[in-house]
């Protein structure tokens, strides 16, 4: 069964059409990016999923429920968590709390706990300091803990921006260019952190990048969108070869 | 008799046993994992060495087999190595920078039966080389991150099973282990040291556990340690300076080992140990330095005020110190004040308040670091040893600290300066000699003298002068002596320099390179608004220039002889780096290898009508690929010289 499936999905800006007739399957387990050129709709398709956006027509279902119209809260209780393009982190605060308040809704004990911080209220918070250092622990933000997060690299806060969704503890990781604008080196890292989130985790991540020999190499299966319509879906391989997909890219001569 | 001698009977594993016997309770090892610091107890770590000994026994290593160590310093690597010893087998390690067909050569050259790696990053390089090196049966890993793919293939195995295997081995057979352990001779060789390989392939020093528990034994009888007292396990295990800590220092005093989280966290974890004593290479001494540096230069006025008064008390009083001399009273209470006010807060933010000493050794460390960090209230103390005589034969002795010398023997060690200047000694500590090379092993232990290869004389005060390698020293075109090490460190001294490299052998002069400290000059070029992109645009700046210029003026007008002077240098254009092959894993410089690659430099720094040439830099990315750069460089003639 398909872990998530959209079907039929448009989105309208008054007369301009950012989504047309989208159609997509996202199975379990696997690595499934999106790619286009710029203005394809890629985050919009994203911000449908995550609640950010309320497709015009047709529907989305996680699981056979319906999350066409859930908020962005209700859609990453479900588990769908996200991993912004441009980072939404609170620069003023370090890289552990960063973390922690991601871990909000786990925080299930009541006002009265919280005041004097005994049994429940202590218990849940260690559990969640363990769960936030497995997760610094995975991916290697050991040396940044403490920091404030504004006073990291770029390519560090990307880590972290991809460190707070897993904080979530989601079923579907959704990621937003997490390589724009890395080094080799850097790019080459995060590879292998979506690799290792995608096997050693067990999470289905929704990719969307522009570096095309990253998604050719990592992806279970892409779909390509241009002007908000599906232009061409499969394998690394059937992508390579379909037709539709060189013109939008290497554009007609 | 008195215990630590008894300890001299015992082998590596027996006196773990009589550690576990003695303080079963208290802690033995710690480490930081997942944000925590976890500690296991004498007993414990006796367990885990159990575990590892009969795993390693069950998948087949028996005594006299070699295992390899490539790993980051965790416990782990600790319980792997003893357990080795504890069933007669030897450890060694290999340098975790090591190359994929470096990791092969060393495994075929010590005949290596089974490998433990920390991690995916280390079992990769040895998957590459598998071919080349039949004879490993097992690799062992700790970490499973990334090895999902490799676990259907028997050659892999996780040290958890290997734990699980050993227990299995415990309950059949309860006392097969002791009786292991009983069978273990102090004269037994247990691991095999590879020497940082400044020219060619690295040879193994064969060491015994006498070798190590006396290195252990001797230093505590100089500068005692409390079985409470923290150590920060942060150097490269491969390397000498970290065995004879854990291995000999550890098991003979009974401190407590830390093992940072990572090796970037080392600093910081340092900061929340705050152990009691540590030891490094002079470039250790030298970052740490530089970032005090920086740090007052950031800070409120208030501070730099305090600082920059009391940093001359505490020189002036630090000369008092250090020679064990009474201060005067009025100094005495200024460097009072100096302490409370400043320095010890200072210290403080480096983890060093607990610090009684330090230990620094390697290579040479300039005479005024010493000043600096005795000022600061830091004991840092120059030790020399080598890893034929387990890293430490002689030291400092606290309120007898000369910067010029390397201290005295350690008790039990006897020194003598052979007819050709060589430094020689004798201890307990001494290998039996090289793996598998004769020959070399009798050059190295000729007459019963372990040769250093050091040029020293012994001082009117008792204290051991190296002066260089023996090989190193260089005489110019009037054969007179100098030492380029010694010029080097001078010229290091300066915080704008990273490194020099001198040269002269055979010439009219001395000339150098010289690398410029891409923080501090870059600190210091922002702060007079000198803008730059890259380090060689950096190095390429007028401004650096003419203040490189001052500082090599700085180091002739100290220049105890005329031929000493440094007559021309250029700015090299990139920071010489291990990865290229230009210095050693130690941070050593490669002479030879840096004189073939900058031979056109060379040339023009000996051919005083050249003031700029252009040359072509190549550079090396770490994926491998290399890329081209065309860049002038100028060349400078020192006044006076």
């Amino acid at each position: 069964m398909a872990h998530l499936t959209i079907s039929d999905v448009t989105l309208s800006f008054g007369g301009l059409k950012a989504l047309s007739h989208v159609d997509m399957t996202i199975e379990p387990g696997l690595i499934t990016s999106i790619i286009g050129p710029n203005g394809a709709g890629k985050t919009s398709m994203l911000n449908c999923i995550s609640g950010f956006y309320h497709p015009t027509r047709g529907d989305i279902f996680y699981k056979e429920k319906k999350l066409t119209h859930a908020s962005p809260h209700q859609v990453s209780n479900m588990g769908i968590s996200r991993a912004f393009q441009n980072l939404e982190l609170f620069s003023g605060l370090s890289v552990l709390d960063n973390l922690l308040l991601a871990r909000h809704q786990h925080l299930k004990y009541s006002f009265l706990h919280a005041v004097f911080f005994f049994g429940k209220a202590s218990r849940i918070e260690a559990e969640n300091r363990a769960y936030v250092e497995g997760i610094i622990d995975f991916m290697e933000l050991e040396p940044y803990r403490k920091s404030l997060v504004g006073n990291l690299s770029y390519g560090v806060q990307k880590k972290v921006e991809v460190a707070r969704a897993l904080t979530l503890a989601p079923d579907i990781l959704l990621l937003d260019e997490p390589m724009a604008g890395m080094n080799q080196e850097e790019k080459e890292d995060i590879v292998r952190f979506v690799m290792d989130i995608q096997k050693e985790r067990g999470i289905t991540v929704v990719l969307v990048e522009h570096d095309l020999g990253v998604v050719m190499d990592i992806s279970d299966k892409i779909y390509v969108l241009d002007f908000g319509e599906v232009i061409g879906s499969g394998t690394p391989k059937e992508i390579a070869q379909n037709p539709k997909v060189i013109e939008a890219y290497i554009g007609e001569d | 008799m008195n215990t630590n001698d008894k300890l001299l009977e015992y082998s590596i594993p027996q006196l773990l046993r009589w550690r576990v016997k003695t303080t079963p309770k208290t802690p033995a090892l710690r480490e930081k994992d997942f944000g925590i610091w976890n500690t296991y107890t004498w007993e414990d770590y006796y367990d885990y060495v159990r575990k590892t000994a009969l795993g390693l026994k069950a998948i087949g290593l028996a005594k006299g087999d070699v295992i390899a160590i490539i790993s980051d310093n965790i416990p782990e690597l600790l319980f792997t190595a003893i357990g080795a010893h504890s069933i007669g087998a030897i450890s060694a390690g290999i340098y975790q920078t090591s190359m994929p067909a470096e990791i092969a050569q060393i495994i075929q050259y010590l005949k290596v039966s089974a490998v433990f790696c920390d991690n995916q990053e280390q079992v990769d390089k040895v998957l590459d080389v598998r071919d080349q090196i039949p004879n490993v049966k097992k690799v062992i890993f700790e970490d499973p991150r990334g090895m999902r793919d490799y676990m259907s293939d028997d050659w892999f195995i996780d040290i958890r099973d290997l734990y699980k295997m050993g227990e299995e081995e415990h309950a059949k057979n309860p006392d097969i282990f002791e009786a292991l352990v009983d069978e273990g001779k102090p004269d037994d060789v247990c691991h095999l040291c590879l020497t940082s390989g400044t020219t060619g392939l690295p040879k193994g020093t064969k060491l015994t556990h006498k070798n190590y528990i006396n290195m252990g034994v001797q230093l505590i009888q100089v500068d005692p340690l409390e079985s409470t007292d923290e150590y920060v396990s942060f150097l490269p295990f491969a390397w000498i300076g970290e065995q004879m800590n854990s291995f000999g220092v550890a098991m003979a005093s009974g401190i407590t080992l830390n093992f940072p989280e990572s090796v970037e966290t080392a600093m910081s974890d340092l900061k929340e140990i705050g152990p009691h004593f540590m030891f490094g290479a002079p470039r250790i001494y030298e970052t740490i330095r530089s970032q005090i540096w920086l740090k007052i230069d950031q800070s409120y006025w208030l501070n730099k005020v305090f600082y920059n008064y009391f940093i001359k008390v505490g020189i002036e009083s630090a000369g008092y110190k250090m020679t064990g001399k009474p201060m005067p009273l009025g100094l005495k209470i200024k460097s009072w004040l100096g302490t409370q006010l400043i320095f010890r807060p200072l210290v403080n933010q480096i983890g060093f308040l607990r610090l009684r000493r330090a230990y620094t050794g390697g290579a040479a460390l300039g005479p005024e670091l010493f000043t600096f960090y005795q000022a600061i209230g830091v004991n840092l103390k120059q030790i020399y040893g080598q890893t034929e005589i387990v890293g430490i034969a002689y030291m400092h002795r606290d309120g007898d600290v000369r910067p010029e010398t390397v201290g005295k023997p350690l008790p039990g060690t006897t020194c003598k300066i052979s007819e050709l200047g060589e430094i020689l000694s004798r201890s307990d500590s001494v290998t039996p000699g090289y793996y598998d090379l004769p020959e070399k092993s009798e050059e190295l232990l000729e007459g019963g003298w372990l040769h250093s290869g050091d040029a020293g004389f012994i001082d009117e005060n008792g204290h051991l002068v190296v002066i260089d390698r023996l090989s190193d020293v260089m005489h110019n075109n009037k054969d007179e002596m100098f030492s380029p090490m010694f010029l080097e460190n001078a010229l290091k001294f300066s915080p704008y320099i990273k490194e020099a490299v001198i040269y002269g052998n055979k010439e009219d002069f001395v000339a150098c390179l010289i690398n410029i400290d891409p923080i501090v000059v870059g600190k210091w070029a922002e702060d007079r608004g000198i803008s730059f992109s890259t380090y060689m645009d950096l190095s390429g700046k007028p401004e650096v220039a003419q203040l490189m210029m001052e500082q090599v003026l700085d180091v002739n007008s100290r220049a105890e002889k005329e031929h000493f002077k440094i007559k021309r240098f250029a700015l090299l254009y990139k920071l010489l780096d291990t990865d290229d092959g230009e210095l050693t894993k130690t941070g050593k410089i490669r002479r030879k290898f840096v004189q073939e690659r900058y031979q056109n430099l060379y040339d023009s720094l000996y051919d005083e009508s050249v003031d700029k040439k252009e040359v072509e830099a190549s550079f090396q990315y770490q994926d491998g690929q290399s890329t081209k750069v065309k860049t002038s460089i100028a060349f400078y003639t020192v006044k006076g010289a």
